[in-house]
C-alpha cells in the first residue's frame, strides 16, 4: 500500500525530491506523516508508518537518501522488535519504539522554538541599523596585542594545516649488501678466465641481496674500467669481459 | 530633553552595534544608573509619542536605534539597505539546537535533528550567528559551538534567558527514561 500524497506518477525524481524538500530531514517526515494520519505519538503503529516512510523515500536520490535510509532501517527494526514474541508477566519488557518517542518528542521541541525565532526574526528583519562600520585599518594601533576568537584562531589553523602538505615519509632498511666481497669474486673469477657469464657469478640458489651485490659490484668495475658487459639482445646471457686496458697493465 | 537623553541619542547614533548599559552608563560618570535608565525611557517615549522613523529597541545585549518596519520596504526598494535573507528552515532548527543546548558538538545536533549539519553550521557562522567556542573533552576533542550576540541582535533578543526555558515549551519532554505507553 502506498501513501495516498506519493504522487510522483505524472513527475519524475526532480519533482519529489521538491517535494520531500520541504522537509527539513527524516524526523520532519515522520512528524507529518503521524499528524496526517492523526496517530498518537506514543502508540505509533510501526509496521504502517514505516511501510508510508519507505513509500516516501523510495524515489529519493541516494545523495539526500542517506539521512532518510538511516531512520527508515530504524523503523524497520523497531517493526521487527514488535513481532518477537514476549513471555505474558515479563516485566522487564521495554518498548523498542521508547527511543524514537523521545527523539519525536524532543524533536519537536525544538520545532516549538524554530517558529519562536522565526517570528522574532520576521519582525527584526525589517528594522534596519545605523550602518557606519569603523575604518578598522586606522583605529588599529600597529602594535596592538592580537585580538583573536578562539573561533577565528582554530579556523586559521585549520587553513594552513590543509595548505601544507603531508610530508612525505620513506622507510628506510638498512641494506644488507655486500658490493666489496662480490668484487673481490669478480675479479678472482676473471683472474682465472678473460670471460664469464652471469650465470657463472650468481648461483642459481642465490639470496636477493646476493645478486644485487654482484649486480653492483659488476657496475661498479665497469664505472672503474676493470671490465666490459655486453649483452647481445634483450635477455641474452650478460658476458663479462676483462677489460682491454686493465689488461695491458 | 534632558541634556542626559540627548547625550545617550548622540552615543546611540554614532553606535553600529547595541551599546550595553554599563557602556551607556560611562558616557557621563554624574550619571546614577537609575538616571540613565530614566533618560532611556525619555528617549524611547520621545521617538514613540512625538512620532519618528526610528525607535529604540532593547536587544543583543543593549540598546539600540532602528528604523520602524513599516518603512523597511520603501527602504529597500530605493536600495538604501536590504533586508537580510530569511534563514532556511534547516538553518533555524539548528540555530534553535544551538541556542538550547550550547556549547553543543556537530555530532550531538546531528542527533537531534536525524541529519548531517556540516553545510549548514558552517553558513551559520559565515552569517555571525554562531561561533566556536571551545572544544570538547570526548573523542576527536570535537568543536563545540554557541551563539553569538549578532544572533539576539537579529532574533531580537536581549539576552539568552528571554527564550522560554525547555521546561515552559508546549511539548515538555516528558522525564528522560522511557515514557512510552506500553500496548496491550
Amino acid at each position: 500500500m502506498i501513501a495516498p500524497k506519493f504522487r510522483s506518477a505524472d513527475n519524475l525524481a526532480p519533482s519529489f525530491v521538491v517535494e520531500l524538500s520541504h522537509f527539513t530531514g527524516p524526523l520532519d517526515l515522520l512528524l507529518s506523516l503521524i499528524r496526517d494520519e492523526q496517530l498518537d505519538i506514543y502508540d505509533i503503529p510501526v509496521a504502517r508508518i514505516a511501510e508510508q516512510f519507505l513509500a516516501r523515500i523510495s524515489t529519493l536520490g541516494l545523495d539526500e537518501a542517506a539521512d532518510y535510509l538511516e531512520m527508515a532501517a530504524r523503523l524497520l527494526r523497531i517493526k521487527a522488535q514488535m513481532l518477537l514474541p514476549r513471555a505474558d508477566g515479563e516485566e522487564a519488557w521495554e518498548d523498542p519504539r521508547a527511543e524514537l518517542v523521545r527523539r519525536l518528542l524532543e524533536y519537536q521541541q525544538m520545532r516549538e522554538v524554530v517558529d519562536l525565532l522565526e517570528h522574532r526574526g520576521e519582525g527584526r528583519r525589517h528594522q534596519f541599523p545605523r550602518r557606519w562600520v569603523p575604518p578598522a585599518a586606522d583605529i588599529t594601533p600597529l602594535n596592538a596585542p592580537l585580538s583573536l576568537s578562539l573561533g577565528e584562531l582554530l579556523a586559521a589553523v585549520d587553513r594552513v594545516l590543509r595548505t601544507t602538505k603531508e610530508p612525505a615519509l620513506h622507510e628506510i632498511i638498512p641494506r644488507a649488501l655486500d658490493v666489496g666481497g662480490a668484487m673481490l669474486t669478480v675479479r678472482a673469477v676473471l683472474a682465472m678466465r678473460r670471460s664469464a657469464r652471469w650465470s657463472d657469478l650468481v648461483g642459481r640458489d642465490a639470496e636477493p641481496w646476493q645478486i644485487l651485490s654482484v649486480l653492483l659490484a659488476l657496475l661498479e668495475m665497469a664505472k672503474l674500467g676493470e671490465l666490459r658487459i655486453a649483452q647481445h639482445h634483450a635477455f641474452a646471457s650478460v658476458e663479462i669481459h676483462r677489460d682491454a686496458v686493465s689488461e695491458a697493465a | 530633553m534632558t541634556p542626559l537623553a540627548k547625550l545617550l541619542e548622540a552615543a546611540l547614533f554614532a553606535a553600529p552595534r547595541p551599546i550595553p548599559m554599563e557602556a551607556l552608563a560611562a558616557l557621563d560618570v554624574e550619571s546614577s544608573p537609575a538616571a540613565v535608565a530614566a533618560a532611556l525611557d525619555e528617549l524611547r517615549e520621545h521617538y514613540d509619542i512625538d512620532g519618528h522613523g526610528v525607535e529604540l529597541v532593547e536587544q543583543g545585549g543593549g540598546w539600540q536605534i532602528l528604523t520602524r518596519a513599516e518603512f523597511a520596504e520603501a527602504i529597500e526598494r530605493a536600495q538604501v539597505a536590504v533586508r537580510p535573507q530569511r534563514l532556511s528552515a534547516a538553518a533555524l532548527e539548528t540555530l534553535a539546537i544551538i541556542a538550547y543546548r550550547q556549547p553543543i558538538g556537530r555530532a550531538e545536533i546531528e542527533e537531534i535533528r536525524g541529519v548531517a549539519v556540516g553545510s549548514v553550521l558552517k553558513s551559520l557562522h559565515e552569517r555571525g550567528l554562531i561561533d566556536i567556542v571551545g572544544r570538547s573533552e570526548g573523542v576527536g576533542r570535537p568543536l563545540l559551538y554557541g551563539t553569538t550576540s549578532q544572533f539576539l541582535e537579529q532574533f531580537a533578543l536581549r539576552h539568552l534567558e528571554e527564550l522560554p526555558r525547555a521546561d515552559e515549551l508546549a511539548i515538555a519532554l516528558r522525564g528522560a527514561g522511557n515514557t512510552a505507553v506500553v500496548p496491550e
